[in-house]
């Protein structure tokens, strides 16, 4: 892959590294959250789904703040990906926000109706599993690539390009996977029989997970010519087979810790692991291209006086804010109490 | 081409509709955010319950509003990358930086508080929650300024040189690109209006208990008074304060936008011997002329350079092409200074009646206090309708045509996404406004005298709270 010589860790990396930050950051706090909304559907209504309501209303407002930051970010430090990927992704970005309204205000409404609840419910359940496919769909879609017009610097395909068997095998596996986050997070907050079944869920979607990343895994390098060097080019398959490696160690004490030694916290910071490893991936796999294989961060990168004026801020805020948000989570740590549950 | 006009269009009514939608809830939890942080200080400071009962009352409102705000809000800022991708990569490296920090300074100390101040009184203890008050309000406050930055920076740009081979607004000087022109004008002017629409959906909100109770006969409660005397100060404070900032503002834009205050005030033809203000008039852009015009002579050369015979130039000076949308902007803006001047009316009624000591015994003053409610809402929708279609055929004021700026989709994209939007912004936002104007119908609750959040139910979960750890959970005195 052309790498522009001479580079070595300018403010654009740093920018790409923040705006990677910021999307893994989403998809870990967010992605359980989703996953949360998703396994409504399959819980009975009534008390337990008040607690798991409960077990993320305080934060997930924070939450989400990271796409926000992951849009923006990308707005600001690379506005000509910004305006190449968003039009290519168009049907994904706009199902992904009229789900996210859905799924948002259910929080709130949920709780104001006896009578309408059933619905809100299930606004909540459709627009956890609309956003989640969508964002998969959003992600395979820049991964299998788009057209563009160089010289126009605008997108040059069509409105449903994006949409390939890829495109959506990784909406699902991003569905499944955000559900095993949700599952082990609820194995973390809950007790009795709510956790015992999360077990048993987490159980079957670990499997699932595990087999969708070996499926994108081995799909994705067939994608781009690119892809497949940075993976099985000369000796980069001892790394693919490491980072597999890696996977699957995080995957078995997942469900060691799951079922055996019935860890509450173990198996959802093995299933983030899980995550990283995968995002790390498909960082590796794309970099340096924002657009592949077409455009390059350099390319795309707004310039030199505006990166440095942003990386001011971010480099002191993104540490207040990463204290303040811990700080949230800290307060409200612990098992979700069910006797304190809905009068 | 007639294809790409079409999506233009589309992308626009789409933009307008969205937009429109989101400022009615930071237009609102704006100036809340800030009214709950004060009844929380002045609950911890007086140990006067009903400002304990007045923050559990508006809290709830406040967090149904937040949430509509917020997803709302999400839309807009992915809707400049799908709707307006050209506007995106050109002003992208200039406006995307305040854009940016508006993001990591404001949206995140909002949201992560929100939490602690929702739930968190019982976890935290009164000074913490306090803070997490404090952060929310702040928050908000640090969000419009980077906002209205970056929307001001739309209408006066400054700060920046375009790169010739890109087309790109590249930044040369981001002090100028913050405070730019008409951005200190523009803050203080929204800023304002925000509190004035808070303060009279509180005001309308107080005066409808007050209503109910002298029909029924029995005793208002305390928070109730509270609550409608804390809204009329702030009416009575602040509706003269926003007409003199609108008329700075106003004189900033005749400045730096001359077409959109000709717009405003009808003024197809220039005056060179001081121009009439006209109270009523139909714009005919087709004829370029103000049909049945009622004006006042010399009025408008009067306000706008304090000088009766002050010459005045019109819409006959710019190109057509170039003219922004004279009936929408001309009557969007009589709408809102109606309403302003309305609301001084208010406000000097209410202090009218403070002085006499009839403030709660003033029906008429309540009934119109009632009709009132949602007049911030409706003035700050028109003063935004009169800016920003003021600012046509422009994105960029000068330098951005919108028919340049849009993403090249097809019609039958922007189309679907617009009916898309319309069903569920309608849909789901209208049953936030019902479930929050069934809340404002119950009157604000006498508190029994304990601290804890959840003891009268709690605040957005009806009837839980995210649990209490058992280890660490404290007894509260009293239980």
């Amino acid at each position: 892959m052309p790498i522009a010589d001479g580079v070595s860790f300018d403010l654009t990396v740093i920018w790409a590294f923040i705006i990677a930050f910021a999307v893994l950051v989403y998809v870990v706090l967010d992605g359980f959250d989703l996953g949360l909304g998703m396994l409504f559907a399959v819980e009975p209504e009534g008390h337990d789904r008040d607690v798991m309501m409960n077990s993320v209303a305080p934060v997930w407002d924070g939450n989400e703040t990271w796409l926000v930051l992951g849009g923006g970010g990308l707005f600001a430090a690379f506005p000509l990906a910004y305006a190449l990927i968003l039009p290519a992704l168009y049907v994904p970005i706009i199902v992904m926000l009229l789900a996210l309204i859905f799924r948002g205000v259910a929080f709130e409404f949920r709780w104001k109706t006896k009578r309408w609840r059933p619905v809100w419910d299930l606004a909540f359940i459709g627009g956890s599993t609309m956003a989640a496919v969508a964002q998969g769909v959003a992600l395979g879609g820049l991964l299998q690539g788009i057209d563009i017009d160089k010289a126009a610097r605008s997108y040059s395909g069509g409105w449903w390009d994006w949409l390939t068997p890829f495109t959506l095998m990784v909406g699902l596996a991003v569905a499944v996977g955000y559900m095993l986050l949700g599952a082990t997070w609820l194995v973390m907050k809950t007790e009795g029989r709510l956790q015992e079944r999360m077990r048993g869920r987490a159980w079957l979607l670990g499997l699932a997970t595990v087999a969708f990343m070996g499926v994108v895994s081995l799909w994705t390098p067939f994608l781009q010519d690119g892809y497949y060097s940075r993976w099985f080019g000369g000796w980069n398959i001892v790394l693919a087979a490491g980072v597999a490696a890696m996977v699957g160690l995080l995957a078995l004490g997942m469900f060691r810790t799951l079922m055996v030694r019935h860890h509450d916290y173990w198996p959802f910071l093995c299933a983030l692991g899980m995550f990283v490893l995968g995002f790390a991936g498909l960082g590796y796999s794309m970099y340096p291209y924002i657009v592949p294989v077409e455009v390059t961060i350099w390319e795309a990168a707004a310039p030199e006086n505006s990166q440095i004026f942003m990386l001011v801020g971010a480099a002191v805020l993104i540490p207040i804010i990463l204290s303040y948000t811990a700080y949230s989570y800290w307060v409200f740590r612990g098992k979700i109490d069910p006797n304190e549950g809905y009068h | 081409m007639f294809e790409t006009a079409d999506a233009v269009l589309l992308a626009r009514i789409q933009f307008a509709f969205t937009v429109s939608f989101h400022f009615l809830f930071p237009a609102f939890t704006i100036g809340l955010a800030s009214f709950l942080a004060v009844l929380n200080g002045l609950w911890l400071w007086t140990k006067d319950t009903k400002y304990l009962d007045l923050f559990r009352y508006w809290v709830k409102i406040f967090a149904l509003a937040f949430a509509m705000g917020v997803v709302s809000g999400i839309v807009m800022s992915y809707q400049f990358g799908t709707n307006w991708s050209v506007f995106s990569d050109k002003a992208g490296p200039t406006i995307g930086a305040p854009m940016a920090y508006e993001v990591l300074s404001a949206f995140f100390l909002e949201a992560g508080f929100l939490g602690i101040m929702l739930f968190g009184r019982d976890r935290v203890g009164p000074t913490l929650h306090m803070i997490a008050c404090l952060a929310v309000a702040v928050g908000t406050a640090i969000s419009a300024f980077w906002i209205l930055s970056v929307n001001s920076w739309m209408h006066t740009p400054a700060g920046f040189m375009i790169d010739p081979d890109t087309g790109q607004f590249l930044p040369t000087d981001f002090w100028q690109v913050i405070f730019n022109p008409s951005f200190p004008y523009r803050l203080a002017h929204t800023v304002t209006a925000a509190y004035l629409t808070t303060a009279f959906i509180v005001g309308g909100v107080a005066a409808l208990h007050l209503l109910r109770h002298r029909h029924r006969r029995d005793r208002v409660s305390p928070a109730t008074r509270t609550m409608f005397s804390m809204a009329m100060w702030m009416a009575t404070i602040f509706a003269p304060v926003q007409i003199f900032l609108g008329d700075i503002h106003g004189l900033n834009t005749l400045e730096h936008q001359p077409a959109k205050v000709m717009a405003m005030e009808g003024h197809f033809e220039s005056h060179p011997e001081g121009a009439p203000l006209y109270l009523f008039g139909l714009p005919n852009q087709a004829e370029q002329r103000l049909d049945y015009a009622i004006g006042i002579p010399k009025l408008s050369s009067l306000i706008l350079k304090h000088d009766l015979n002050a010459p005045l130039a019109g819409l006959d000076t710019i190109p057509i092409e170039d003219q922004p949308p004279v009936a929408i902007v001309f009557w969007s803006f009589r709408v809102m200074v109606m309403l302003g001047f309305a609301m001084l009316g208010i406000g000097l009624w209410s202090a009218w009646s403070r002085w006499r000591g009839t403030l709660f015994d003033s029906p008429m003053l309540h009934r119109a206090a009632l009709i009132m409610a949602p007049s911030g809402l409706v003035a700050v929708l028109a003063g935004w309708i009169t800016t920003e279609v003021g600012r046509q055929p422009y994105t960029i004021y000068g330098y951005l045509r919108t028919a340049d700026s849009a993403a090249p989709l097809d019609a039958a994209a922007v189309g679907s996404s617009l009916i898309a939007f319309v069903i569920v912004y309608f849909a789901v936002f209208g049953a936030g406004t019902y479930y929050i104007m069934r809340l404002m119908n119950r009157a604000p609750v006498v508190a029994e005298p304990r601290m804890k959040d959840h003891a009268d139910g709690p605040i957005r979960t009806a009837g839980t709270t995210p649990a209490q750890q058992h280890k660490t959970r404290s007894i509260q005195p009293g239980e």
